[in-house]
């Protein structure tokens, strides 16, 4: 078992000993500060791509969060058409559904807010890494230009330390950045493919839209309806009354063929202009 | 002393605060040997906070090596274990 030494102590010796363990392999450490500049900036250029990484997969969730709100919306909207038709049955239908979409909303707003934090980290681990970098980078020169190799190595321990010290900070950021996206990526991968099946918001997509197509059917015979009556209204005024019996059953015949469900009982002349206006 | 809180940067904490953190660092070590993990995320938010009120930011280019680290925002101690084990998360 360790001592206790504390956990502070203890991470900062491994943090140490990794160092250590990367100056022991070193010859002349003169020529290894290049070598050594090259993996900070590369991992400069892998902060970056990090950075860039975790702002994509945040704007596809806004995207995802955007389109579940219009599809949130359109639901409720759906509902009030159905209600005001007298349909309760549709109207609970895209409640339901709504509700379901809400639940997806706020997940995905606590994902975001997390992502969005990933996102402040990594940017402030590339500043610091890339000033810590530049510091390096002025050092080594110094180092080089102005030490033999034996003096060399004592001035680069610390520089370099303190360096690799930072980079395993930065790596580690970058490792748990990464792990997030990944994990945000198969999420909103599954709510895309969620919505793409229609299961999530299949009344966004039109066609597919089932309570759309009912209250459409709803809407789209109510204006047979009118429009036949408006028909049957002018027949009746223009003509003589033989006449009015056979339009008013061609009008029914037409009607019937149309898939229209009109009783004959229903054509009054008066109603005319509202029949009109509505349809 | 310098002080690192990972994924934050460091501070340099005056030698006067040293003692109070090791104190608030000895219960953060009691609550991993107890595998306490309420006790753990309480005991390492109080040491990061004291970190960060007494502690005054590094100069962003400075080289200079932590003698204390400490785990940063949203570490569970889990990580914290892999961090102290021989073959720790830390990569490189």
């Amino acid at each position: 078992m360790v001592a206790l030494m504390g956990v502070m102590k203890r991470v900062s010796l491994i943090f140490k000993s990794k160092a250590n363990k990367a100056l022991d392999r070193m010859e002349d450490p003169r020529e290894t500060l290049d070598y050594s500049y090259q993996t900070q900036l590369e991992l400069l250029q892998k902060v970056r791509r990090g950075v860039a990484d975790v702002a994509t997969s945040r704007k596809r969730i806004e995207l995802q969060i955007n389109q579940l709100q219009q599809s949130s919306d359109k639901l409720d909207r759906q509902a009030r058409d159905a209600l005001a038709a007298g349909r309760e049955d549709l109207a609970r239908d895209a409640l339901t559904r709504k509700a379901g979409v809400q639940s997806q909303l706020s997940d995905l707003g606590t994902q975001y807010t997390s992502l969005q934090g990933e996102e402040e980290k990594l940017t402030g681990a590339s500043q610091r890494l890339q000033a810590k970098v530049d510091a390096f980078r002025t050092k080594k020169e110094t180092i080089k230009a102005t030490y033999t190799a034996a003096e060399a190595q004592t001035r680069i321990n610390e520089a370099f330390t303190g360096i690799s010290e930072e980079m395993g900070d930065v790596g580690l950021a970058i490792q748990r950045a990464e792990d997030k996206t990944e994990q945000m990526k198969a999420r909103a991968g599954a709510i895309d493919e969620l919505m793409a099946s229609g299961a999530l918001d299949d009344m966004v997509s039109g066609p597919r839209d089932d309570i759309q197509a009912e209250l459409d059917r709803m809407g789209a015979s109510s204006g047979v309806d009118a429009e036949l009556e408006r028909l049957k209204g002018e027949l009746s005024q223009g003509s003589a009354p033989r006449q009015i019996e056979g339009a008013t059953g061609a009008a029914n015949g037409s009607a019937a063929a149309a898939g229209g469900d009109v009783n004959p009982a229903q054509v009054r002349p008066a109603d005319q202009p509202q029949a009109g206006d509505g349809a | 002393m310098i002080v690192r809180i990972l994924g934050e940067g460091q501070v340099r904490v005056d030698d006067s605060a040293v003692s109070e953190l090791n104190e608030l660092d000895s219960k953060l070590e009691a609550a991993v040997e107890r595998n306490d993990e309420s006790g753990f995320q309480s005991a390492l938010d109080e040491l990061r906070a004291r970190v960060r009120a007494v502690g005054r930011p590094l100069e962003p280019g400075s080289l200079e090596p932590s003698g204390l680290i400490l785990p940063g925002e949203g570490a569970t101690m889990a990580e914290v274990r892999q961090l102290l084990a021989d073959d720790g998360l830390i990569p490189g």
